[in-house]
């Protein structure tokens, strides 16, 4: 794996060079999600189709992130504006649904 | 994000030190130059999540409410070239990422061959994206004053409609359709806007490449122009599964 370290700038620390077989590997992950998502809408099960196809978005978007956008190897900056970043938007859609599930409590 | 070269000023001679002549002179260290200019690309990816994020809560609000329209729309797209276009897509992501990898090692050709790839590719897609709206546009599934409820209130008279097997919709639940399809405008729109600006900017980086700029050990611009790219790629990950792939079975 030494060949993964770049050519190094003076004063640079190492920067990590991400293998092509990594991509290949995430490409085809993505590939089999995709179809395990369009395989899993065609069959019926009733709650779960919608949680099932969230899940499989979720894991390859993490993939992505991980492998394709090199978070796996960035810097724990990078990692805690990543992790900042979920945790607000969970946090916002969070609080809105639990709006409109609890604006009309106790008037049904 | 610039490549361009430092110039450096007499004057600062003094406190000036050796560094290579893409590093900013505010900059301290090569390091802390690419570690700013990583986090600002992160923090603008933020305030995309925070945009497209609305879009998709307003998404799950509305389908949780008009749920028989969102599956009455959803069986009119296609699920072929949706398919299609989220292969192209993660086909353009992975070529993107050779790009970044062929920019560190400092393989010019290989740089240029994988962002006309991109570049390509993300063509492919938006042209896909065009036949499927053309077909929404000529079935009058567009919001606005020309808007048809046609297929939803007598789905028989509709190849899509039938093939899916829906029931016929009450006039005010196939009217709430016009909610999904303003989603779905709203939503591709919105993906396919950043598309044609990262498409854009593919341009100038093969412009760029061709003359040697990103393989001489400065790389940030193609790797967070590569950052942008993936985001584009994730959110068509949701997006396809949540607007092609409801209740698909019957």
């Amino acid at each position: 794996m030494s060949e993964q370290h770049a050519v190094e700038q003076q004063g640079h620390k190492e920067h990590h060079i991400v293998s092509p077989v990594v991509y290949v590997v995430i490409f085809f992950s993505l590939l089999v999600g995709t179809a395990a998502t369009i395989g899993a809408s065609y069959l019926d099960l009733g709650v779960w189709n919608p949680v099932i196809a969230i899940a499989i978005a979720v894991c390859k978007a993490t993939l992505v992130v991980l492998f394709f956008m090199h978070v796996r190897y960035s810097s724990r900056l990078t990692m805690l504006t990543v992790g900042a970043g979920l945790f607000t938007f969970m946090a916002l859609i969070g609080m809105t649904l639990s709006d409109y599930i609890s604006r009309a409590w106790g008037r049904w | 994000m610039s490549d361009s070269p430092a110039i450096v000023h007499g004057a600062h001679a003094d406190a000036h030190h050796e560094h290579p002549p893409y590093q900013r002179h505010h900059f301290e260290t090569m390091e802390q130059q690419v570690d700013a200019t990583s986090f600002a690309m992160w923090l603008f990816l933020l305030t995309e999540i925070m945009f497209f994020g609305g879009l998709f809560t307003a998404y799950l609000i509305y389908r949780n409410w008009y749920y028989p329209a969102f599956v009455a729309g959803s069986h009119q797209l296609n699920i072929f070239w949706g398919s299609l276009n989220t292969l192209v897509l993660i086909s353009s992501s992975f070529t993107m990422a050779m790009g970044v990898w062929c920019a560190e090692m400092r393989k010019q050709a290989g740089l240029v061959l994988c962002l006309v790839l991109t570049f390509v590719l993300g063509i492919g897609f938006l042209g896909i994206k065009t036949i499927e709206y053309k077909e929404k546009i000529e079935k009058h599934h567009v919001p606005g004053f020309h808007y048809s409820v046609q297929s939803f209130v007598n789905p028989a008279t509709d190849k899509e409609a039938t093939e899916a097997k829906d029931k016929p919709l009450p006039l005010d639940m196939a009217r709430r359709t016009e909610v999904y399809f303003s989603l779905y405008f709203a939503m591709t729109g919105m993906h396919a806007l950043h598309m044609i600006i990262g498409i854009g900017i593919l341009g100038f980086m093969i412009f760029r490449a061709r003359a040697g700029a990103y393989t001489t050990g400065h790389v940030t611009f193609v790797e967070n122009f590569g950052l942008y790219w993936h985001f584009v790629d994730i959110i068509w990950i949701f997006l396809f599964p949540l607007l092609y792939l409801i209740s698909r079975y019957s």
